[in-house]
């Protein structure tokens, strides 16, 4: 283990962190304004990359970058608009469940369309190859491209909840739904823009991640759970707790998938060694890099004994 | 030891507002408290502090003589505290009975059983028969609490409170909304149920206040600027200014 | 009124004969039906129905939406045939096959205690994140310890041995068949019991009003973490007949999230706040998967369609859709409603056959080229080649479609008014 990997694996870190956060923050966004845990929020993610999939083969990748957030987007504002504020009124779990209907919908209908393999969704020549190289250990150009992005969402968010009106009117429907009602403002249409914003999001972090990564039927899965733990993890509704349990998730997951250290290679150079026969071999045995997985999962049961509300959570519900 | 609940130096602050700014209150066995104020004074917190759907900032609250401030809602109920709401806050898919029906299962010792049949529980299904009874209900004993009309619900609401037998029952705006002939038979009602108990009740309508208790306490922006015996509490000049006027506005009806 | 269903319901004799008659139809189904898939269907059935009710237990009665029922069916599988393979090698520690599923019903509950003390610290939403989470912990660590999960290849055992018990060794599936429907009876019955007891009914109280459960001396997270484990049990039960049932349990598909969410699914559409809806609901999930599935390759797609619409349209599932018609052939005005019935059923057929059409068609092309591109449906032949096909169903699908609009508007006008017509004679009915 030497300095430029830690680096390296940082950044890494960074960016996947960044990733889970463009995802993560549409969540809770949406979470906190409207109650509704978006089941089919991955599936959007999802949708970003087979859609920039498809519409680089017509349009290149550049405007396929904007165009397929935009279309999912619109997707997500009309599946608000017809299904599930017409299951607003059976509670919360109806609408939870509208979201995993869609979800398995949508997973279906990737299959019937692009099939059930992973697509080829390459890197535009611009992104291909590597940033910089640190001793022998080299950054991907597209890994610091996801960071780029990532940043400015990040920004853009930021400027339009604080800079602008709709901004503020989401800002005080997040604290207060009914006054704003009182106000006069249409707070469905409201609702609407932030759930097709959120989902908007959702697609241009798949749209990045697809060629990054790979783009395939399970994509949605992959993260769909991580990014509930983030937002466990980082405390109900909390913003900057999603950010903060975004990026660590992110780190801890990248760097334990690079140590291929287990308790057995720990006690070796002690003169104990572990062998098949032991009990508990296969606990002692296991490398931290095969426990990546779940990592993350762990880290959620941790949280909730030790922190129930969350890093940055407040009472809540 | 002759006080069934002590509450000393109690102060909640919600942010930097301070709601509840210091509150001294000792009730005696057996006595009827009314407790009056403006809007937003306070009264509902001090219930909520009381009966642990809040904790407290600062101070004590006593249940017969053990401390109980801090403790969840549940600890409390066990050592003897019951209360009602003042937005009706019962099961709404259970029936009128079922409801009343759980209110009398921890206090018979039931706990969390699930080896024994509701229906073989013969204290629990009279207990809650009687109380049906006595709350006026026993015709919509099998209707779900989501389509009681808002004066059952209410009535429900008292009924789920008194069903385990609790000896100090809080009551918080109990015969709000309804008609007079309704508040009548429920002021008959309460005192019925309460016979022998202690009772805490946060009340508007003042023909009822002075019908009822024995003392009465008057909370302003947080603190008890009065507590004594109503005729007493009537002539308080501090009352009759908090109240905007004179005695004869705190004899007429409401707020 | 009368003779009414709640009347029988409610009554000691009423109840003894449904049961009976529960017993009844599971002892003399496989007489009806000798298929050997009619047998698949049937031992499938019996223990998806008790796992469908522990589900319910969360679900129905207690509002906790869990993502991650499979882990306790899991669980109670694995372990089950674990002890299935340590009895069938000699000199183990042998428990007798028609134990097993007890077994596997410890486990299940074990892993409840466990894991309930974690996820039931919180409720609504959070909870079922943490279910979810949980679920994903345990799918994932599955590929970890292939020693004891079986990675790939699965775990299996051989379901006969010892001594044959009262001369049935359980090889033949018709005897596993009654095993399992032995188990289900029991268990329906010990689940029903349950929605009669304190724990039980506080359950109900804290799935309507946790605040208020709190205040009347009980603490909720007690009674979910009770009411999980008692689910947990049952799930385990259910998962130990799977295991006698398969001889063979692949734990990355048996505790998998997709798992679960076909249990929540199935649940939901039976009618999760009905006691029967997750006997209906297991049954409608056996026949998806083994009837259906058969049928068309797509029929996850036409499952997910069906439920997102269950959800928008009849959120109580197929058993409220059974009781509030049965309601309204009660109240005598069901004859309004036979027009505006046989519309929407004539439109609904109609639209699924197109659509069905266009899934089918794009399925075909999609995953069978290596057929060519004829392919049968419903009986004729379609050249997935020829453009003007394509054509013509996105064109009938659509004009269909708007019928069927139509025919929704319609029946629904009809249908809420008598409704309205059945709420107002209820309260005058009630007023005294
Ligand atoms: N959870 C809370 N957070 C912030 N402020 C609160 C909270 N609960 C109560 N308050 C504030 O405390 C004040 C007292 O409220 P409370 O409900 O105790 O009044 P009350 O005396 O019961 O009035 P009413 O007669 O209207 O019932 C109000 O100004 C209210 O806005
Ligand atoms: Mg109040």
């Amino acid at each position: 283990m030497n300095t430029a990997f830690i680096v390296i694996s940082l950044m890494n870190g960074i960016s996947y962190g960044l990733l889970l956060f463009m995802l993560s923050a549409g969540l809770t966004l949406i979470f906190s304004m409207m109650g509704v845990l978006n089941f089919a929020h991955a599936s959007f993610y999802m949708l970003g990359a087979y859609f920039a999939y498809s519409l680089m083969g017509v349009i290149g990748f550049w405007p396929a970058l904007i165009i397929a957030p935009l279309a999912v987007g619109l997707i997500g504002a009309l599946f608000e608009r017809y299904s599930l504020r017409r299951v607003h009124r059976f509670g919360h779990v109806a609408e939870l469940l509208i979201t995993f209907g869609l979800s398995y919908l949508v997973l279906e209908v990737v299959q019937l369309l692009w099939g059930r393999a992973a697509v080829p969704y390459a890197l535009p020549p611009a992104l291909q190859g590597t940033l910089f190289t640190l001793y022998d250990i080299q950054f991907p150009k597209s890994r610091s491209f996801i960071m780029l992005v990532a940043v400015l969402m990040l920004v853009a968010v930021w400027l339009l909840l604080t800079r602008t009106r709709i901004g503020l009117i989401i800002q005080a429907a997040l604290k207060n739904p009914e006054m704003v009602e009182a106000l006069g403002h249409n707070v469905p249409r409201v609702f609407m823009f932030v759930f097709g914003g959120g989902a908007a999001l959702a697609a241009l972090a798949g749209a990045i991640a697809g060629n990054t990564y790979v783009t395939e039927p399970s994509m949605a899965a992959a993260v769909g759970s991580i990014i509930f733990v983030v937002v466990v993890v980082g405390g109900m509704g909390s913003l900057s707790g999603a950010f903060v349990a975004s990026l660590l998730i992110g780190i801890v997951q990248t760097f334990a998938v690079a140590l291929d250290i287990s308790v057995a290679t720990v006690l070796q150079p002690l003169g104990i060694s572990v062998s098949p026969q032991i009990f508990g071999y296969a606990l002692l045995s296991l490398t931290i890099s095969q426990m990546a997985p779940i990592l993350p999962y762990l880290f959620l049961v941790l949280i909730l004994i030790f922190r129930p509300n969350g890093l940055l959570g407040t009472e809540r519900g | 030891m002759t006080h069934a609940l002590e509450i000393k130096a109690l102060r909640k602050d919600f942010g930097k507002t301070s709601i509840i700014r210091g509150i001294d209150l000792a009730v005696r066995r057996g006595e009827r408290v009314a407790i009056i104020g403006p809007n937003g004074a306070g009264k509902s917190t001090l219930f909520n502090l009381v009966s642990g759907r809040i904790t407290p900032t600062s101070g004590e609250v006593f249940l017969n003589d053990s401390r109980i401030d801090g403790l969840r809602p549940y600890d409390i109920y066990r050592r003897g505290l019951a209360r009602s709401f003042q937005i009706t806050n019962v099961f709404a898919n259970l029936s009128a009975f079922e409801n009343l029906r759980c209110g009398t299962l921890w206090s018979l010792g039931y706990g969390y059983s699930f080896w024994r049949f509701l229906s073989d529980m013969r204290d629990a299904n009279e207990r809650a028969e009687v109380i049906l009874e006595q709350i006026g209900l026993s015709r919509k004993r099998d209707v779900a609490a989501s389509s009681l009309t808002y004066a059952e619900q209410r009535a429900l609401e008292i009924g789920l409170t008194i069903a385990g037998g609790q000896d100090v029952i809080l009551l918080d705006e109990p015969t709000a909304g309804m008609s007079r002939t309704e508040t009548e038979r429920f002021v008959e009602l309460i005192r019925k149920v309460t016979e022998g108990k202690t009772l805490l009740t946060v009340e508007h309508d003042m023909s009822v206040v002075f019908g009822l208790a024995d003392r009465i306490a008057v909370i302003v922006y947080g603190e008890v600027i009065a507590f004594d015996t109503p005729e007493a509490v009537r002539a308080d000049a501090r009352v009759q200014e908090a109240y905007l006027g004179s005695p004869l506005a705190m004899t007429s009806a409401g707020h | 009124m009368g003779f009414s269903w709640s009347e029988i319901e409610r009554s000691f004799w009423g109840r003894a004969i449904i049961w009976l008659a529960f017993a009844a139809g599971l002892g003399i189904a496989p007489l009806l039906f000798r298929s050997g898939i009619a047998m698949t269907i049937l031992s499938q059935a019996g223990y998806v129905i008790i796992i469908c009710l522990s589900y319910n237990i969360l679900f129905g009665q207690g509002g906790m939406l869990s993502f991650g029922h499979a882990v306790y069916t899991g669980f109670g599988a694995l372990i089950a045939m674990h002890a299935m393979r340590m009895a069938g090698d000699s000199g183990g520690w042998s428990v007798p096959l028609p134990l097993i599923p007890l077994v596997g019903g410890l486990a299940g509950g074990f892993m409840a205690v466990l894991f309930g003390y974690v996820t039931t610290k919180k409720s609504g939403i959070t909870f079922a994140m943490i279910t979810l989470g949980l679920g994903e912990l345990v799918a994932a660590m599955s590929l970890m310890f292939p020693g004891f999960f079986g990675g790939e290849a699965g775990v299996k055992a051989d379901r006969v041995y010892g001594e044959p018990l009262f001369g049935f060794d359980f090889g033949p599936q018709i005897q596993v068949y009654y095993l399992i429907a032995i188990y289900c009876v029991v268990c329906t019955a010990l689940m029903y019991a349950f929605t009669c007891t304190p724990l039980g009914r506080l359950l109900n109280a804290t799935r309507d009003n946790p605040e208020r459960v709190e205040f009347i001396g009980y603490s909720t997270q007690r009674v979910r973490y009770l009411a999980f484990i008692v689910s947990g049990f049952f799930a385990g039960i259910g998962g130990g007949l799977a295991a006698i049932n398969f001889e063979i349990i692949n734990a990355g598909d048996s505790l998998s999230i997709a798992q679960s969410g076909s249990f929540l699914l199935f649940t939901f559409l039976g009618g999760a706040s009905f006691f029967v809806g997750p006997i209906i609901g297991g049954i409608m999930l056996v026949l998806a998967s083994v009837l259906l599935s058969d049928l068309t390759s797509a029929w996850l797609l036409y499952i997910g369609l069906f439920f997102v619409l269950m959800v928008m349209y009849v959120p109580g599932g197929v058993a409220s859709l059974i009781a509030t018609n049965v309601a309204v052939v009660h109240s005598g005005k069901a004859s309004r409603l036979i027009v505006p019935y046989i519309g929407l059923i004539v439109a609904s057929v109609a639209a699924l056959c197109g659509l069905s059409l266009l899934i089918e068609m794009t399925y075909h092309t999609q995953f069978e080229t290596a057929k060519g591109p004829v392919m049968r449906f419903l009986g004729a032949t379609i050249d997935t080649h020829q453009s003007a096909i394509w054509i013509a169903a996105v064109l009938y699908t659509a004009l269909v479609g708007a019928f069927l609009r139509f025919a929704c508007l319609r029946f629904m006008s009809g249908w809420e008014k008598i409704q309205e017509e059945m709420d107002a004679a209820q309260a005058i009915e009630v007023r005294p």
